[in-house]
């Protein structure tokens, strides 16, 4: 059964007139890592907020269709009870921080569960270790770089040990080194823990060779749906005006040209070793 | 006519050592970006620029006047900078004032206002938000109306601090556009984080890297890009087209691994898979 199934999503914000989704069918396996991409505007922030319930219980509006994480349906079903299910992580890590130590705001969530002490402990301990925050846990939010706040944003939402962890934008604060830490930490929290990934992302050069799937969206619908592969060298892509990485232009000039590679390549090492397979040495 | 740093050094008053001994010459006509990890003192380098942050030691000289012996006014009327918030920025009542504010500031006549208010809302795009509040715009409109508010009264010297941060890739196009349209006599200086955005500037930009306060590299975008040492020591991504001619190289192909250009990859590829295969 899949982890997450939304069936005939409409959702339009109160006191606007366009719907920011209109006409939303997916269905997500637990343990996928799914990027989710597409022009500003094109209703990747709604379909977050709908994944954890801030849609329809926080933010407010005409709300159709249905959404089912982990067999709830989110309008039937509290934020803080879907909360156990999914953690949101948002772009600016100094908007989810505002504790005095970095442990503190690891076991906001799990405290206010109301769980047994050492359950609280063991789950904070987990987390702080998952993302590499252990050593700075008596730290002070605010004296911590960028990139050390998203990881203690994402330790808060990973001690409710949920099966689906949403990341809307997480990198867009940081610098390229912390931005490609960030994407390394949520790929190994997917393939090591087998929680459920969905990350919001314009820089796909980032985080394509990651990806089990990836999500265009546009004006509020699905426009591509399909392996990274599949997607990156659709010509529906550059239409949409997602940037294509380079390595995938570079493996379309050279198949215009009447070179073939096996697969289509995402990372420039695959690139290289693709193409010397192809060559059969170098001499 | 230049902007000319000698020998900063600037500490907060914390004691942070923001810029430690920076001397540079940015002149009129020139495209230049600035790199670095976030905290090297990018942002406290442009602000010496118009006066908003002077230096504890050393000088900068904006077309041969020292900074500390002008108003931030004075210098803005040459040196423009568009911040990396535009919240920060942005404080009138609709898109329009915001625009305007700048010039009536200047002592612009009316009609002059009127005109330049009218060409720079057509030319970002904002004419159905002339009479909107900035602060309800979307982050991106936001960004268009602090640059247009800065660009309305042509400085000579553009500063663009982190224009491209939380765009999407069609919007960086634009910009990419819009940057091209300005040059000529105008400098134009932006900071950014964006490799790939940079690699496929043109023309090629000049590149300033900065680490720690100190000026790491200053150069051609196509040396400095295809040096993986210092894309390293500036905490950036490496870009794609050069890695994969290292890659190559590293796996025995002959290949030279200065290029940014997909296209002259390509042409790279192609005459030693030509080579191989005879």
């Amino acid at each position: 059964m899949p982890i997450i199934e939304i069936e005939g999503l409409r959702f339009t914000y109160s006191g606007s007139k366009r719907p920011a989704l209109d006409g939303i069918d997916l269905s997500i396996e637990k343990g996928e890592f799914v990027i989710l991409t597409g022009p500003s505007g094109c209703g990747k922030t709604t379909l977050c907020r709908c994944l954890n319930g801030l849609i329809p219980h926080f933010y407010h509006g005409d709300f159709q269709g249905r959404v089912i994480v982990a067999g709830l349906d989110t309008r039937e079903h509290e934020i803080w009870e879907l909360a156990q299910h999914v953690g949101l992580v948002f772009q600016n890590p100094e908007n989810q921080l505002f504790c005095l130590t970095v442990e503190a705001d690891v076991a906001f969530g799990p405290e206010n569960l109301g769980l047994p002490r050492e359950e609280i402990r063991r789950r904070v301990d987990w987390a702080l270790r998952a993302t590499g925050m252990w050593e700075l846990r008596l730290r002070a939010p605010h004296e911590l770089s960028g990139g050390q706040q998203q990881r203690a944003a994402i330790a808060g939402v990973l001690a409710m040990e949920p099966d689906v962890l949403i990341l809307d934008e997480p990198t867009s604060f940081l610098d390229p080194a912390g931005a490609a830490d960030i994407i390394a930490l949520v790929a190994k929290l997917c393939r090591g823990h087998g929680i459920t990934v969905i990350l919001a992302e314009h820089r796909l050069e980032l985080v394509a060779p990651y990806a089990d799937r990836m999500i265009v969206m546009e004006k509020g619908r699905i426009a591509l749906n399909g392996s990274p592969e599949e997607v990156l060298t659709s010509e529906r892509a550059v239409e949409l005006g997602i940037g294509i990485p380079k390595v995938v232009r570079l493996h379309g000039l050279l198949a215009s040209s009447g070179l073939r590679l096996p697969r289509t390549p995402l990372s420039p090492r695959e690139m290289a070793e693709l193409l010397t397979e192809v060559a059969g040495s170098w001499r | 006519m230049a902007i000319e740093l000698e020998d900063v050094w600037f500490s907060y008053p914390n004691g942070v050592e923001a810029l430690r001994g920076i001397s540079l010459t940015i002149r009129e006509g020139e495209f230049v970006i600035i790199m670095g990890p976030n905290g090297a003192g990018k942002t406290t380098l442009v602000k010496t620029f118009n006066g908003l942050i002077r230096p504890t030691r050393g000088r900068v000289l904006v077309d041969g006047v020292d900074t500390k012996e002008a108003t931030v006014a004075e210098l803005s009327r040459n040196v423009g900078l568009v911040f990396q918030n535009p919240d920060h920025q942005l404080f009138c009542e609709t898109v329009e004032e915001e625009i305007a504010f700048a010039l009536k500031n200047f002592g612009f006549e009316e009609d002059e206002i009127r005109r330049r208010v009218d060409w720079a809302l057509k030319t970002f795009g904002l004419e159905e938000y002339r009479d909107v509040s900035p602060l309800v715009l979307s982050g991106g409109e936001k960004k268009r109306v602090a640059l247009a508010s800065v660009l309305v009264w042509e400085p000579k010297y553009l500063v663009l601090d982190e224009p491209t941060l939380g765009q999407d890739y069609a919007q960086k196009e634009r910009l990419k556009e819009l940057v091209r349209g300005l040059m000529g006599d105008r400098a134009v200086v932006m900071v950014t984080h964006d490799v790939e955005f940079v690699a496929d500037m043109r023309p090629r930009p000049r590149l300033i890297l900065l680490s720690g306060g100190r000026l790491i590299a200053d150069g051609r975008a196509e040396d400095i890009l295809t040096d993986p040492e210092c894309i390293d020591r500036a905490r950036l991504v490496r870009p794609q087209v050069p890695e994969v001619l290292r890659a190559l190289r590293s796996l025995g192909a002959p290949v030279r691994t200065d290029v940014l250009d997909v296209e002259e990859a390509r042409d790279i590829i192609l005459s030693i898979l030509g080579a191989g295969t005879g």
